[in-house]
């Protein structure tokens, strides 16, 4: 089997590549880049005007299945994945039953194969049915496929346990994600705290819940030679922690949000519960420092969070719903639309952040986030010429809690290509597909 | 826009200073209709008003109900604590339910911040925050303004003093949208721990003691404290937060030579405030919950697209 993609601006940062070029596939594999490929009776995909980059990863993502698949399941999460133009996405654990032992995680890549459409990649739980008390059997977990260990939605809230995870997390050289968070100061807190939550009267959050525990986790990373990944930093403080922890040399990661780096908390003022998530949106300042640290090379990639509720968990009140936003479908145009397009990113930094970026966190960068000749054959392609408006009434997740809805954006996914197949092309998830 | 155009009441926050004018005006008629033998009037004859209290009060349902009858509206009131919410009805389902039943103005308390906004979002009909979580409350500012104005003539230029727990306060938001609109000076004071998060950039003075606080006012409104506050650790004891924050007689000398107190009630007496004080001649809270069902009487009608002319005489 052999594709052509023809005349695409090729941008594979991994590889130092940004240049017009023809790319083939053979088999489910990248076979060559270079100019004016023949066809040799190759499927064409003809990618003028647009940008032909590594298949983008997300290491953030919660497909609910098994336990809530009412609210998403492997398969319309992948698809929802595919029409967002992430061609691997990474499964956080927190699904009933826990990814805390080989059978969840075997069962979550058996289930992504049969009734997938992109990479699915489970992440084990640090501990035992994310209870923050005992360590889960990573060694079977990183057996059974998984890329790293996280109790995200909660933090690990026992320093003991954290150190003792982070050092036997090394045994296997995978990487703790860590959703920091001091439950004792987030405590009821539904927005950020500060002005605005003085003035629409919602409990805050404030920014040292999230600061403390990267702090804690610095040191934590520091004591014991592990690899730390913070999830969703949103705040400076995290942000100047993660700074002088790297500049310490320590083996700390961490990844930004699309909706963390574009709205603020004053979307709150709606009471829309769509704005709600964990954390939380934060004031103009810490939007700013995010920013300036996605630009900079602090950030070392952008991820989801993709969190898709059911509507009975959004459409209430704003202190009684869940946190968490729909955010496979919208991720990247949201980052091309408002980042890119206003000059903030160059194309090569945003597909870095979306491909080598994700890799080297999950330890993955030599087989994915690259278009070097060998490896499988996972491709994003862009239009960004596109103009779309948000409709979360058409979005593949069953999740349509999105604060983007009704916003128009410039620039979006145009196709997937999963292991030399393409699962998406012109947004439209391909029918049929496994 | 005057507040006879608008569908909701759901805050002082978005209000305009000529709506806030417009209902203070008309509750001077309405106030005189509380005067009369014989209380009522038909100019909402055959309009539907119901209340709806997720949370417990008295004062505040009593006085809606009793602004609707007087105008000759059909009140009702939903009791939460024996309605379907207590079988996990949503909110939502609960008041398409009560809107299909026909009533033209919802008046609803909750707990939650926003939920009257949710639920604005969500019927054809009118909807007027009672109270909403720690957010806003609207109609108790206004039958505060009411009440300052009334004493003092004017609320252009005022000093009003607001006491106690500002963090949990949905009173003291609603009263510093409302006064600094008219440029009074508000100045709020309490513990540290009961201080919103930059409380200053709504225009107010914060102070974490009183007797500076006081200097001078005009008015000062006194909070209820809420004692659980105290198990979620924000203060030591009450007999710390009484011995720093009570108003006794002695504070009386402070304020201005005609300040007055006021009091969104029920009063922890002894807490916050001293029987002499509550007691007392320049504390106007029974004056206060009168004034609360004119002002009530004036922002149904006004809701109702009411005018001037439909009250006079």
């Amino acid at each position: 089997m052999r594709l052509l993609v023809k005349g695409g601006r090729i941008v594979d940062p991994a590889n130092g590549i940004d240049e017009t070029m023809d790319l083939l596939v053979v088999d489910s594999a990248v076979a060559e880049i270079g100019r004016s490929l023949p066809e040799d009776g190759a499927e064409l995909l003809d990618a003028t005007g647009k940008i032909v980059c590594p298949g983008f990863i997300d290491i953030h993502t919660h497909l609910r299945e098994p336990g809530f698949e009412y609210k998403e399941d492997i398969a319309s999460g992948s698809r929802a994945a595919a029409a967002g133009g992430f061609t691997t996405i990474c499964a956080m654990p927190n699904t009933s039953p826990v990814v805390d032992n080989a059978a969840v995680a075997i069962f979550v890549r058996e289930k992504a194969r049969q009734a997938g459409v992109v990479d699915v990649l489970p992440i084990g739980s640090v501990t035992k049915k994310q209870a923050g008390e005992e360590l889960s059997e990573m060694g079977e977990l990183a057996e059974a496929g998984c890329v790293a260990f996280s109790d995200d939605g909660s933090p690990v809230t026992r320093s003991d346990v954290m150190r003792h995870a982070l050092e036997y997390a090394r045994m296997f050289g995978l990487p703790i994600l860590s959703h920091c968070e001091d439950l004792n100061l987030s405590r009821d807190g539904q927005m950020h705290e500060g002005y605005r939550s003085t003035v629409f009267g919602l409990r805050g959050i404030p920014a040292a819940a999230e600061e403390a525990m990267v702090a804690r986790d610095v040191i934590m990373a520091q004591l014991t030679s592990g690899r730390v990944h913070v999830c969703h930093a949103s705040t400076a403080g995290a942000l100047d922690i993660i700074r002088k922890a790297k500049l310490q040399g320590l083996k700390v990661t961490c990844e930004a949000t699309p909706h963390h780096l574009v709205l603020t908390d004053e979307a709150v003022e709606s009471y829309d519960a769509d704005t709600k998530v964990n954390p939380p949106l934060r004031s103009e300042e810490h939007v700013e420092a995010l920013r300036r640290a996605v630009a900079d090379g602090l950030v070392d990639c952008i991820a989801t969070d993709h969190a898709p509720h059911n509507l009975e968990s959004k459409d209430c009140e704003y202190a009684a719903a869940s946190f968490g936003i729909s955010g496979l479908e919208t991720a990247v145009a949201v980052v091309m639309d408002k980042l890119v397009n206003t000059g903030l990113l160059s194309i090569g930094r945003m597909v870095e952040l979306f491909t080598a970026g994700p890799a080297r966190v999950i330890g993955l960068s030599a087989s994915r986030g690259t278009l070097t000749p060998g490896v499988r054959a996972n491709i994003t392609i862009l239009d960004p010429n596109t103009v779309r408006t948000v409709d979360p009434a058409k979005f593949y997740s069953k999740g349509k809690n999105s604060p983007f809805k009704g916003m128009e954006l410039r620039g979006w996914p145009w196709a997937a290509i999963v292991a030399g197949t393409v699962v998406c092309r012109d947004g439209v998830v391909a029918q049929g597909l496994r | 826009m005057g507040f006879d155009q608008r569908k909701d009441l759901l805050g002082i926050r978005d209000l305009g200073r000529d709506e806030i004018e417009q209902i203070l005006d008309t509750a001077i008629p309405m106030k005189d209709i509380l005067k009369r033998n014989i209380k009522k009037v038909p100019v909402l004859r055959g309009k539907g008003v119901i209340t709806v209290f997720y949370e417990n009060s008295t004062r505040t349902r009593t006085s809606f109900e009793l602004a609707g009858k007087y105008l000759s509206a059909d009140t009702s009131n939903l009791a939460v604590s024996t309605s379907s919410v207590q079988k996990g009805e949503t909110l939502r389902d609960t008041i398409k339910t009560i809107e299909v039943m026909g009533p033209d103005i919802l008046v609803m308390r909750h707990g939650m911040s926003g939920a009257p906004h949710y639920v604005a979002r969500n019927t054809s009909m009118r909807v007027i925050n009672a109270g909403d979580g720690t957010n806003e409350h609207p109609t108790q500012a206004l039958l505060d303004m009411f009440s300052i104005r009334e004493h003092k003539g004017t609320l252009e230029g005022l000093t009003v003093t607001i006491v106690g727990d500002i963090l949990h306060s949905r009173v003291a938001r609603s009263n510093i949208y409302g006064l600094t609109k008219f440029g009074c000076e508000v100045r709020v004071v309490g513990p540290s721990t009961l201080m919103p998060p930059e409380i200053e950039k709504l225009g107010v003075k914060s102070f974490c003691r009183l007797e500076p606080a006081l200097a001078g006012a005009d008015v000062v409104n006194v909070l209820r404290l809420q004692k659980e506050r105290q198990q979620a650790g924000l203060f030591p004891s009450l007999d710390e937060y009484s011995n720093l924050f009570m108003i006794r007689p002695e504070h009386l000398r402070l304020l201005a030579d005609d300040g007055i107190i006021l009091h969104p009630g029920p009063m922890n007496r002894g807490v916050e405030i001293s029987s002499e004080i509550a007691d007392g001649p320049r504390t106007l809270v029974n004056e206060q919950v009168t004034n609360g069902v004119a002002v009530r009487m004036a922002v149904l009608f006004l809701m109702m697209g009411g005018s001037r002319s439909e009250i006079a005489g």
